[in-house]
């Protein structure tokens, strides 16, 4: 199979306004992804699934990563002359940076057809707040309806185009994404919603209170003779 | 019945279905508690008449968000937590996710115990189709009798299961860079015994089941999945085999040692129930000559790489997709690491949730009955489409 630059570049070559970018795997499984920009990634999708030569027509795995976003120390060193005419002094100076958080969304890609693979593509959010949204590609492999629907459900990943976008793990009313790094699960995480109380309250109509209990005896009966 | 009832997404669809044809739809949920649901799965289906006119799967009753237990424990920690997802087939299990662990440390395993990871994957293969082919024929109707001679040979190997790892079914026995355990020559042995046996109860299984008229009558034809759609919505193993593509990770990928061995992929014609049946069955021959093969070939050696690390594991950062052919399709392992000793994303691709992406497209047009036995054909467990 073609390396993931000369997959890139036959993607250039043919969408020459996409941005796409080659996302390095330092592991020594050496599987390294590629980045595509929203906008085209539905055509470059539909181009690796259609390609004679690559034929990617198995979209295997989808799922999301939550990158939060992460204080970044950098420690710069540089040398003071010592106005004195001493030896130079080596003064460090931290710099703190903000790297920015956003979802990602990873598509393992296989071709059935050749037997080879995986080509990853990935989608990135914008942040992890209000621009969550990325293109859906389940019009391009139907593998990713229910996948794509998880990681909605998980992440809070929108993906727009998906036909039936709905939590397929949670209950409807769940209100969180748990796969995010700083969900925290709610202390009464046990308790639900039962309609028992109401139950009860309508019952009572059947079930007239007790009369209230007699007086107790305030003296303790004689034994019975014999 | 008012059409306003009939769930919102595919409302009008189900409008047009009931303006064109007159009758009255029903809407049938079916589960959790179903016990042809093969655990707590739940069908919304809308019929009409006897027809099946659309269908929606609701998961999530056993969900315990499995992935994020694994971000918050050590590597090896996660192992004996996948012997719970697909809990017929521990052994693949621990399996598919040793070779992503060692794909994302670089680790290599010793020829012996590649050997043994064949013998108990083909073992667990045996074992899951057995009882396949039983629960699918206790949902065609015919109760008890199949069943129980598919768990009288499931309860053989598992004995081989407990003597080799402590436990019938929750193994954990796979380790990162070999097995924890290594097999006795008696071991050895007895499997060489259940392995010469098992085609004669094959042989007795399929002359009860295979040829059977009202069998034939009852899954022929039924729940047809065609090849193209199969391949576009991701469906592997046994159940895109039986619509005719050869597709086997063990011939493609060619992890392990199974190049080393003779087999045949056994493929359908249809891509209806019964050829999804006869597949499994044609399967398990073959993995009986796999068997055959790996433990005649049993090498001596060590069973554990002496250098892999058991504690203190930490593999550097980057990122590995491993996966291997389980008895129920594909089933893989996503893991990202930051170097830490927990993996910054644990991701499980469980073969049998997404097969049931198909499961609408099998069932539209059929009856209610035969859901069930489309259901039991594509093989669920719920411990695994839930997490």
């Amino acid at each position: 199979m073609e390396s993931i630059e000369q997959i890139r570049d036959r993607l250039l070559a043919q969408f020459p306004r996409a941005q796409l970018a080659v996302v390095a795997n330092p592991g020594p499984a050496a599987q390294h992804g590629l980045l595509l920009d929203h906008e085209h990634a539905a055509a470059i999708a539909r181009f690796l699934r259609d390609d004679p030569a690559l034929r990617l027509d198995q979209c295997s795995n989808v799922t999301g990563i939550d990158w939060p976003e992460k204080e970044i120390v950098e420690t710069t060193k540089s040398t003071v002359p010592d106005p004195a005419g001493g030896p130079a002094k080596v003064v460090e100076t931290k710099t703190k940076r903000l790297q920015p958080g956003c979802l990602e969304v990873v598509y393992h890609l296989y071709s059935v057809t050749h037997g080879h693979g995986p080509v990853i593509l990935r989608l990135r959010t914008g942040n992890r707040t209000d621009a969550v949204a990325v293109p859906s590609l389940t019009p391009v492999w139907r593998a990713c309806e229910f996948q794509e629907r998880e990681v909605f459900d998980l992440f809070g990943v929108t993906f727009t185009g998906h036909p039936d976008l709905r939590r397929i793990l949670m209950w409807d009313g769940f209100k969180d994404f748990p796969m995010r790094k700083d969900y925290v699960e709610p202390d009464d995480y046990e308790w639900e919603p039962t309609p028992h109380g109401a139950v009860l309250e309508k019952a009572k109509v059947h079930y007239p209170a007790p009369a209230p209990a007699a007086p107790a005896p305030t003296a303790v009966p004689p034994p019975p003779a014999g | 019945m008012n059409p306003e009832l009939l769930g919102s997404p595919g409302g009008a669809n189900v409008r047009a279905v009931h303006d064109a044809f007159h009758g009255d739809l029903l809407e049938v949920s079916m589960g959790p508690h179903h016990p042809s649901t093969h655990g707590v799965f739940r069908m919304i289906v809308t019929l009409d008449g006897e027809r099946i006119v659309k269908l929606k799967p609701v998961f999530g009753y056993l969900h315990r968000n499995h992935e994020k237990l694994g971000e918050t424990v050590s590597y090896l920690a996660s192992m004996p937590y996948t012997d719970r997802l697909d809990y017929l087939s521990a052994m693949t299990n621990n399996w598919a996710y040793a070779i992503a662990v060692e794909k994302l440390a670089g680790q290599p395993v010793p020829e012996r115990a590649e050997y043994v990871r064949v013998i108990l994957a083909e073992l667990t293969r045996l074992l899951n189709h057995t009882c396949l082919a039983g629960f699918l024929m206790q949902d065609c109707g015919c109760s008890g009798t199949p069943l129980m001679y598919a768990f009288r040979e499931r309860e053989k190997i598992l004995d081989l299961f407990e003597s080799l790892s402590g436990s019938r079914m929750m193994c954990n026995y796979q380790r990162f860079g070999g097995c924890r355990v290594d097999p006795t020559p008696a071991w050895v042995d007895a499997t060489r015994t259940l392995v010469g046996n098992y085609g004669a109860f094959l042989d007795e299984f399929e002359a009860l089941l295979t040829g059977n008229e009202i069998i034939m009558a009852r899954t022929q034809g039924v729940g047809v999945l065609s090849s193209a759609l199969a391949i576009n919505a991701g469906v592997t193993g046994p159940m895109l085999r039986a619509t005719g593509v050869a597709s086997d990770l063990r011939k493609s990928d060619a992890y392990g040692v199974y190049p080393r061995f003779q087999f045949r992929v056994p493929l359908g014609a249809h891509g209806d129930v019964y050829d999804r049946y006869m597949v499994r069955v044609l399967e398990m021959r073959e993995s009986i000559k796999i068997l055959e093969q790996a433990l005649a070939g049993l090498p001596g050696g060590p069973i554990m790489d002496p250098k892999a690390k058991l504690r203190g594991f930490r593999p550097k950062a980057g990122e590995a997709y491993g996966r291997i052919e389980g008895p129920k399709g594909e089933i893989g392992f996503y893991l990202v690491s930051d170097g830490s000793p927990n993996p910054l994303r644990y991701r499980v691709r469980p073969p049998s949730f997404i097969n049931l992406t198909v499961l609408e497209d099998m069932c539209l047009g059929q009856t209610v009955a035969d859901a069930v036995i489309i259901l039991g054909s594509v093989d669920i467990v719920l411990g695994e489409v839930d997490r």
